[in-house]
């Protein structure tokens, strides 16, 4: 009688592990460079940093390399060593007026202040496979000249703000005594609070936010937005300093933020009363350079403002439950994990159920011989 | 280069105390911040905050899944507990004094010094019959446990009798109703009044629940259909013979027969070592 089980446990892990050392560098190559990863993958690192939520894009490409280059093993590995990290404080609230923009549209307005700049954007490009990148000899290496001599640090006023200053849009209040809803922190409750929605949304699996927010663009929601800006940068952020509290700038974070106008809504103003018609606002702001991700959040951030979702993606528990890459990836694979014990209960019901309903025929035939 | 435990201090703290009010209202599920762990989700995640949080340097730990010590998860559960904190380890009931477990309670009874800490996928027995928290936390907070007693009641109606299999709901202390898991339906009745500490843990679901020592849990029944543990009708572990354990069956080659093993392999070394002792 030949028992297998999965025994040998320890065994089996450790040839795994080698196994996995084994195929991230054979065939002979050299191992991949992190400064080249951080450099020419740069969109795969923000897509780590991003669902990983921790902006340290060397620990990014650490752990893509680590991964074979799987962008949500890579992303899980940033959040377990997020984990061990404590939180030392909160920044003060960035404004992103202060970003030092790399690109920066509009979809509303043709011509606005400072004007349309695409920047390094793949949007207007043909997808046509480059075969010469195959082997390349020649690249770029110099930074384009600036032409005229506008200063570059300047603040850039924002489209919302425009569009406030005359009454259009709706102006989010403020509570100044609330402090932001940490979701590492602090348990997730439904209805969720928007700081905490916002925070589930950002570090949310990148194909996740955007099936979610096509599925409303599709009408499975009534989001449709049109986009104010979207604008990528770096973003100054700022502590208050822990003896002198005076503001300082720790670092730039790049991010890219947008803004949607959504429908507009009837409201009345809390200090006369008065009644009125404002745009709606969707806000997406993600870390890194992703502008579909930052679109669709825009949308989901406004579909789950709705009190009374009419479709899933309205309903806060369908979306911020089921958008996280770790949550979802995790509790796919555990699947592969024994179930022996479970699938024998079930089976015990099933052979139980199966032998009543035979009991059953059988006193039916009995019976039916009987007359 | 990582805190004792893993992690960081803050953080085993604020996890202690989801525990402690868990352990205040037995059956009751404590939403806690959980955190990403070197571990998937799904895999243990919740049993392994806690373990991490409440364990000590002296600590003895047993780590199993499924029953089995061998088992390639709980081997890489405990290899993560070992590096961050170089406890002891061991396969042996007795001798553990905190236990992991994914879906068994070990066959032999666990004593009031020990604490058994089980991973959880699933914390929301009313999940079967409401998908949406906020409608299942107000049904708890009003112990308002019918669609579940109708589920039962369809149960019987359609199938001739109860088809819940592992993850039997229970009731604590007639007041909240609990997920078991998925144990057994043969480990629930070691729920009730145990000599030891239970500590349920939801990593990616984010709750932690307790069952304290001496606690009156109550498997969910209907007057006429009683609760019922598996049957295993007269068959015995093909290793140590014995007929009162939860056993696995072996599927022999070619479909046809079938052999057990026990699922507890500590219990089941236990009883082979004791009969080579007796010859």
């Amino acid at each position: 009688m030949g028992y297998v089980g999965v025994k040998g446990g320890s065994d089996a892990i450790m040839n795994a592990d080698y196994l996995v050392e084994y195929y991230r560098c054979r065939n002979g190559g050299i191992p991949i460079a992190i400064k080249q990863i951080q450099d020419q993958m740069r969109l795969l690192v923000d897509k780590v940093i991003s669902e990983g939520s921790l902006y340290s894009r060397e620990v990014a490409a650490i752990a893509l390399k680590q991964s074979e280059g799987e962008p949500m093993e890579a992303a899980y590995l940033v959040r377990a060593f997020r984990s061990t990290v404590p939180r030392v404080c909160f920044s003060i609230p960035a404004k992103s007026s202060e970003m030092f923009c790399i690109r920066r549209i509009s979809s509303s307005f043709q011509h606005i202040p400072w004007g349309q700049v695409l920047g390094p954007s793949r949007d207007y490009t043909q997808r046509l496979i480059r075969f010469e990148l195959k082997d390349e000899q020649s690249f770029i290496n110099d930074p384009p000249k600036k032409e005229d001599d506008s200063p570059l640090d300047e603040p850039v006023e924002k489209v919302v703000d425009y569009l406030r200053k005359q009454g259009l849009m709706e102006t989010p209040v403020k509570d100044a005594q609330k402090i932001p809803y940490d979701i590492t922190r602090q348990p997730m409750v439904f209805p969720m609070d928007r700081s905490a929605r916002l925070q589930r949304l950002t570090r949310g699996e990148d194909g996740a936010v955007l099936a979610f927010g096509y599925a409303s663009l599709r009408g499975w929601g009534s989001v449709h937005p049109t986009l104010a800006e979207v604008r990528v940068g770096y973003l100054p952020l700022k502590i208050k300093h822990p003896y002198w509290k005076t503001e300082v700038t720790v670092g730039h974070v790049m991010v890219t933020e947008v803004e949607s106008i959504c429908s507009f809504e009837k409201t009345v103003d809390p200090k006369n009363g008065k009644e009125s018609y404002v745009f709606t606002l969707g806000y997406g702001l993600v870390f890194g350079h992703n502008d579909r991700k930052a679109i669709a959040m825009s949308i989901l951030d406004r579909a789950l403002c709705s009190e009374i979702p009419s479709s899933p993606i309205e309903d806060q528990e369908f979306v911020l439950h089921h958008i996280d890459n770790m949550e979802s990836q995790g509790f796919i694979s555990h699947l592969k994990l024994p179930h022996y014990v479970s699938f024998q209960s079930a089976l015990d019901r099933i052979r139980s159920i199966q032998a009543k309903m035979r009991e059953a025929a059988a006193d039916k035939l009995q019976g039916a011989g009987h007359v | 280069m990582y805190n004792f435990a893993l992690l960081d201090e803050n953080s085993k703290r604020e996890i202690r105390r989801a525990l402690l009010k868990a352990i205040a209202i037995p059956g009751f599920q404590v939403p806690f911040a959980s955190r990403e762990l070197p571990i998937f989700f799904g895999w243990g995640t919740g049993g392994l905050q806690i373990t991490l949080s409440v364990i000590g340097k002296d600590e003895i730990l047993k780590v199993f899944d499924q029953g089995d010590d061998d088992s390639v998860n709980a081997v890489n559960l405990k290899r993560l507990i070992q590096l961050t904190t170089g406890v002891s380890i061991t396969t042996e009931t007795h001798i553990a004094t905190l236990l992991q477990t994914r879906h068994r309670i070990p066959e032999k009874r666990l004593r009031s010094d020990q604490v058994l800490v089980l991973q959880v996928p699933m914390p929301e027995p009313l999940r079967k019959v409401e998908f949406r928290e906020t409608e299942t936390v107000r049904m708890h907070a009003e112990k308002d446990y019918g669609k579940m007693f109708v589920k039962l009641y369809e149960d019987v109606l359609h199938h001739g009798e109860i088809t819940l299999a592992s993850d039997y709901p229970v009731i604590v202390v007639d007041r909240h109703l609990m997920a078991t898991t998925p144990i057994p339906r043969w480990d629930v009745p070691k729920l009730n009044q145990a000599d030891n500490l239970y500590l349920f843990g939801a990593g990616r679901e984010k709750k932690i629940y307790a069952v304290p020592p001496y606690t009156q849990v109550t498997p969910l029944s209907l007057d006429d259909y009683a609760f019922r543990m598996e049957d295993f009708k007269g068959a015995a572990c093909v290793f140590c013979g014995s007929t009162h354990a939860y056993l696995n069956e072996i599927p022999a080659p070619g479909g046809g027969g079938q052999a057990h093993a026990c699922s507890d392999t500590n219990f089941c070394h236990g009883n082979r070592k004791r009969q080579v002792i007796e010859k």
